[in-house]
């Protein structure tokens, strides 16, 4: 009966398995309006008008890209909410996805402005003494090699390094550091190569996106919405994913891994599959991020950025559906709005999050209606431990 | 000759460093599991202490000297206070540990930037320590000298205490059983604790060791906590003896690439070198044998 792991907590003297007591528990902690379909379409539909419609019509051009900055965050975040809260890996690089997807279009928006100014090479690369464009830059020059060049590399990427880590049963904390380690490495890669990527300055001063003038502010709207339309068909393809049979074996792999193996089914897949998925959500994200900030830098996906994309998706409930998206947006407003006015109370107030969140409440804040229905919910995104 | 025998040891000191950083994160992730993001401002305190001494006592030798058992207690006392505080109610969430103290973290290195500021801080060395000796007739930096050496002294006492004192058998009985080392009378609690507390404090004397090879600022523990995490999954959790291979490994294919290449790629390297090793031994060097299923 018990091929639980050792260290399932005491307190749970319940016969039935961990996995089936916490699924509706998960689905629960997620508010009564997303269990259906009728809920998720009204979500998506208030969602919608709020981003496509109120948003373009009240907000300043400014307060629109910052609007849109935090949607290209919050893409992230509803892939870590994927392979974090549902898939129970700690995936704490997810700014090398994010990074890889931002830089290849930084590299190929650099190179349109450049020919269109009537250079053959980047300003930056002639400073570095460079006079032939190097070769990995000359790839992503075609719009259509770019565009498919950010879905392809990032999940290829994720769909090797998940699948060597996966198969070999390397989970838990393990995992978290490794995806740690690839995040400092790939920072440090970037950094030390000067020549390709114009080393900590980043990439950075763009005009254009596929011929289109970005200081143009219909331009600019048009780019919004397509933000925004993004990020909300990645929340319909997310709620798809969690109601399909892979959202309920994602479940049961973060729950029991084991038993899942017992029945047949190969975990390793399972969670290749879902990393690669949160790989692609991040890359897109990091290539919107490019057009809609308009700078890219070591800064924004090393080590500390990659973690820090995880309060918002701990705040808003890690295993929901909408909780993720919505901290991470409320968190980079927060930060946008404290930092630059207390910027030293805004590092204090981020650790302050992490603590008094992940410590006290693991469900984040969608699991404080169930947590006072009934007094159980810290239960409810219990996972197994990693030994 | 004097090239092998330069970069040899140059990759040998990097091994040391990694291991004094890495020795206390292995005994406190090996014995409760726990993954401590804020062991690297634990180093971070240990160079301030350093820099705090120095102040205080203006001669280079002596303040080394009294700053090393000083920032063994600085470091112990915070891990003390975070275990207390926090990863006590924790033990059964253990990744969650490690987003929490990521969050400790943060706000160490902000304390640090609010106490000391920004910009690095830089502790004098001791004469007899800025020099080179000759080894092997080649010339190597004294300090670099006097870290492997503080390496070797703390990894044989720490083997020393987990082998032969009482700490040392509650602490592995704990690792190897922690129930079964409840109902044979071992207070886990307490023994988590003091195990905390030496696992912190090594940190702190990595912290005052890395004065010596390098200035001093708040940002200084996140150079050396992922590299010392790969250490760790390297070398197996819980193990000293797979901590010193693993070190010992990193350290030296890392300068070992960084001779064909550069620092950068040589990083890059050696992570996938880490990976591609644990698709071989997945619980590291030495693991420990059990039955569970993972």
């Amino acid at each position: 009966m018990s091929a639980a792991a050792p260290s399932t907590p005491s307190t749970s003297t319940t016969p039935t398995p961990a996995g089936t007591r916490t699924l509706p528990a998960v689905t629960e902690g997620a508010g009564v309006w997303t269990t259906g379909p009728r809920g998720a379409l009204l979500g998506l539909g208030v969602g919608a008008i709020l981003l496509l419609v109120v948003a373009p019509m009240t907000l300043s051009g400014f307060g629109l890209d910052l609007l849109g900055r935090y949607l290209c965050m919050a893409m992230v975040a509803v892939g870590i909410g994927l392979v974090w809260g549902r898939g129970g890996m700690l995936a704490m690089g997810q700014g090398v996805y994010f990074g890889l997807g931002a830089y290849i279009m930084a590299m190929h928006m650099t190179l349109a402005d450049t020919t269109l100014e009537g250079e053959s090479i980047p300003t930056f690369m002639r400073q570095n003494g460079v006079d032939r464009l190097p070769e990995l830059w000359g790839i992503v020059q075609h719009p259509v090699v770019a565009v498919a060049a950010v879905v392809l590399v990032p999940t290829g990427v994720a769909g090797l390094l998940g699948w060597a880590i996966f198969s070999r049963r390397v989970k838990g904390a393990y995992f978290a550091i490794l995806s740690q380690a690839l995040a400092a490495a790939f920072a440090v890669l970037i950094i030390g190569q000067p020549v390709l990527t114009n080393g900590s300055n980043g990439l950075s001063n763009f005009h254009s996106l596929f011929g289109w003038d970005l200081s143009d502010s219909t331009n600019r709207t048009i780019l919004f919405l397509v933000v925004a339309a993004v990020l909300l068909t990645m929340l319909a393809v997310t709620w798809q994913l969690y109601r399909s049979r892979f959202g309920e074996l994602l479940v049961a792999v973060r729950d029991q891994e084991e038993r899942v193996r017992f029945l047949g089914y190969d975990p390793a897949l399972v969670k290749t599959v879902a990393y690669m998925i949160a790989a692609l959500f991040a890359a897109i994200g990091g290539a919107l991020f490019v057009p809609v900030v308009g700078i890219i830098s070591p800064a924004d996906i090393g080590v500390v950025p990659s973690i820090a994309f995880l309060i918002g998706v701990a705040i808003g409930g890690r295993a929901t559906w909408l909780g993720p998206v919505l901290g991470s947006i409320a968190v980079s407003f927060a930060g946008t709005q404290l930092a630059s006015v207390f910027p030293s109370f805004w590092v204090y107030f981020q650790g302050l999050l992490f603590i008094l969140v992940i410590g006290f409440l693991p469900g984040g804040l969608a699991s404080v209606t169930g947590f006072l229905r009934r007094r159980k919910t810290s239960e409810t995104i219990e996972m197994e431990v990693t030994r | 000759m004097e090239i092998l025998i330069s970069q040899l040891f140059a990759g040998l000191s990097l091994g040391s460093v990694l291991l004094l950083a890495a020795v206390g994160l292995s005994l406190t992730f090996g014995q409760m599991g726990v993954i401590n993001m804020a062991h690297g401002e634990f180093i971070m305190a240990g160079a301030y202490t350093a820099f705090t001494v120095q102040q205080i006592l203006g001669s280079a030798g002596w303040s080394l000297l009294a700053s090393i058992p000083v920032a063994f207690l600085v470091g112990g006392a915070l891990g003390l206070i975070l275990e207390i505080a926090l990863l006590r109610h924790m033990y059964h969430r253990p990744l969650d540990t490690l987003l929490v103290t990521f969050g400790v973290s943060l706000i160490l290195q902000q304390l640090a930037r609010d106490i000391f500021g920004a910009p690095s801080v830089d502790v004098r060395l001791p004469e007899l320590l800025s020099g080179p000796v000759t080894i092997m007739g080649t010339p190597v930096p004294a300090a670099r000298v006097f870290i492997l050496v503080l390496t070797v002294l703390v990894v044989a006492g720490l083997s020393l205490v987990m082998n032969k004192s009482s700490l040392g058998r509650r602490t592995r009985a704990v690792v190897q059983s922690r129930d079964l080392a409840e109902a044979s009378g071992i207070s886990s609690r307490r023994t988590d604790a003091l195990t905390f507390f030496v696992g912190s404090g090594l940190a702190g004397v990595a912290g005052v060791a890395i004065t010596l090879i390098g200035s001093t600022s708040p940002t200084l523990g996140t150079t050396y906590i992922v590299d010392a995490f790969l250490v760790v999954v390297a070398g197996g959790i819980g193990q000293i003896r797979g901590a010193v291979i693993a070190a010992a490994g990193l350290g030296l294919l890392q300068v070992f690439f960084e001779f064909g290449t550069t620092a950068s790629i040589a990083k890059v390297i050696v992570l996938v070198i880490v990976v591609a090793f644990l698709q071989i031994r997945p619980q590291g060097i030495v693991a420990t044998r059990t039955r569970g299923l993972a």
